[in-house]
């Protein structure tokens, strides 16, 4: 193995190296996990060792604790991000396409989408209360003006030859919006859909911030009371791996439903 | 006048600006293209060549004139203007076959009727074997046979070309100049072809139409009296080269006038 074409821009390297180094980064991770805990570097009441996480992770496993803790975060994620998706799609596309659409929307987009989401939330209490309806409200305007921004944007690139190639094939208007545009715009909205379900995880602490007695987010909250940094950790830990399995699944879905456009 | 398949009838375009007056794109263009005749328009770039056949497939409105096709005035795009453009437009969804099927599925053909459609066309621009592959998998000319397949199948009564084979190699292109005049030959489409490529124009088509830089307008008109059927082998024959100095010289004064105007507008902006 060549150490100059490794160190490289833009070169390709062996798959073997690719995960040794991958693995390196775990390790080390865990390793100076280990030394800062076990060799008594830090209190166990700010960073709880290794050994603590897992058995936390039982003990929540056994209890049937964890298991429920992850199906409310679970319903509150997946509800508000599929409302967000339902609705910003479709919108997201003809305002890409259609200037009227845009010209009603943009100002309403424009002042939202930078606007934390946590500002609403006393808004929100007054309004839908303190129920699970909050913390869907909470993931749904987090994602909603993000996606249908981005979605617009994917409906704005599609090229007009190929809307004008379809009228000269004899499409109607209507046509053109659901046979050519709404599939020319698939695979951009699969990738966004995509991104915006990492950034719903990461609203799931502050929805269930609020008036919660369940979820990964009350879980973490509710640790923090006691110093029990091994229930944090784990919270973090699952929140983590159920945002890398929905990439994932997101992923497959993507490569099943657009097998003709390559991935970026 | 009145007897062409289609009458462009002094149509005039004009852009209008944010600022100052409006840009001339053509003026008052005039010309007929006969049933079954394949024309060809050269210009300089820049010269309103593609905007005219925009217009002409309905895709624009101009400012002024009109525009017939078999004596019916041209309003708005349709079936019956087939177009190829210069870009890549498959369907990137479909699969050759599919896109082949698009127009005449749009109209609610039968799927059994369709099917045959497309497989007749695909085999005439010689893709058999590759009716199943997505757009992704095609080399550049593979992609503008797909293309050409799909306009035919649709049946227009007159195919609009807009530098089809701009994109390509010059070897695919002269490959695709053979196809295409095999076609033309035996299926007796009315063609209207734009290119910026002399020796296209002149291989390809029974009359030349040479546009001069904006704003543009039909500067000669050359008959090409080429036997049929051509084939490559013409480009190095003295007739050809007589009709490809004739044009060269007419495009040349149009070139530089062409990037004069490019440079007055770019210091006066």
């Amino acid at each position: 193995m060549d150490l100059r074409r490794v160190l490289a821009p833009k070169e390709e390297i062996p798959a073997g190296l690719r995960l040794a180094l991958g693995a390196l980064t775990g390790i080390s991770f865990l390793a100076l996990w280990s030394w800062l805990t076990y060799g008594g570097l830090v209190r166990p009441d700010f960073l709880a060792p290794p050994h603590e996480v897992l058995t936390a992770a039982l003990r929540g496993l056994e209890r049937g604790t964890l298991l429920r803790h992850i199906q409310a975060s679970l319903l509150v994620i997946l509800s508000g991000f599929a409302l967000a998706s339902v609705i910003a799609v479709p919108l997201g596309i003809l305002m890409g396409s259609f200037q009227v659409v845009a010209a009603v929307l943009e100002p309403i987009t424009g002042f939202m989408r930078y606007l934390p989401v946590s500002a609403l939330i006393p808004l929100l209490i007054l309004w839908v209360g303190i129920g699970i309806e909050e913390k869907i409200a909470v993931i749904f305007l987090g994602t909603f003006f993000q996606q249908l921004v981005l979605i617009s944007d994917v409906s704005a690139r599609v090229s007009k030859d190929l809307i004008d190639c379809s009228y000269t094939l004899g499409a109607s208007r209507g046509q053109v919006v659901t046979r050519v545009l709404f599939p020319a715009c698939l695979p951009g909205v699969m990738d966004n859909l995509r991104v915006t379900m990492g950034w719903a995880w990461t609203y799931l602490v502050v929805a269930e911030l609020v008036a919660a007695n369940s979820g990964l987010g009350y879980m973490i909250l509710n640790a923090m009371r006691g110093l029990f940094t091994d229930v944090i950790l784990l919270g973090i830990f699952v929140i983590g791996l159920l945002g890398l399995l929905t990439d994932q699944i997101f992923k497959w879905i993507r490569r099943w439903l657009v097998p003709w456009s390559p991935a970026f | 006048m009145g007897g062409g398949k289609l009458v462009v009838d002094r149509v005039r375009m004009a852009f209008a600006r944010r600022r100052g007056e409006p840009v001339v794109a053509l003026e008052e263009i005039s010309l007929t293209v006969a049933e079954e005749e394949f024309v060809a328009i050269v210009g300089p770039s820049g010269c309103g060549k593609s905007t005219l056949l925009r217009l002409v497939a309905g895709l624009m409105e101009p400012t002024s004139g009109r525009m017939l096709l078999d004596g019916r005035e041209i309003r708005g795009p349709s079936a019956d203007r087939g177009m190829v453009f210069q870009s890549y437009t498959l369907f990137p969804w479909l699969t050759v076959q599919r896109n082949v099927e698009f127009g005449l599925s749009l109209r609610g053909v039968p799927a059994a009727e369709r099917r045959a459609i497309a497989r007749r066309f695909i085999a005439e621009v010689g893709l058999e074997g590759f009716e199943d592959a997505y757009p992704e998998q095609l080399s550049g000319g593979m992609r503008q046979r797909t293309a050409l397949a799909r306009a035919l199948a649709n049946d227009p009564e007159i195919l609009l070309m807009d530098e089809p084979f701009g994109a390509l190699d010059s070897q695919t292109r002269q490959l695709m100049q053979e196809l295409l005049l095999g076609i033309w030959e035996h299926a007796h489409k009315t063609v209207l072809f734009i290119t910026h490529d002399i020796d296209e124009a002149i291989l390809l088509a029974d009359r030349v139409l040479v546009m001069t830089a904006r704003p543009g307008r039909i500067k000669k008109e050359l008959v090409i009296e080429l036997p049929r059927p051509r084939d490559i082998s013409l480009l190095t024959s003295p007739a050809f080269m007589a009709y490809k100095r004739e044009v060269l010289e007419l495009l040349h004064g149009e070139a530089l006038r062409a990037e004069r105007g490019a440079s007055e507008v770019g210091a006066g902006g």
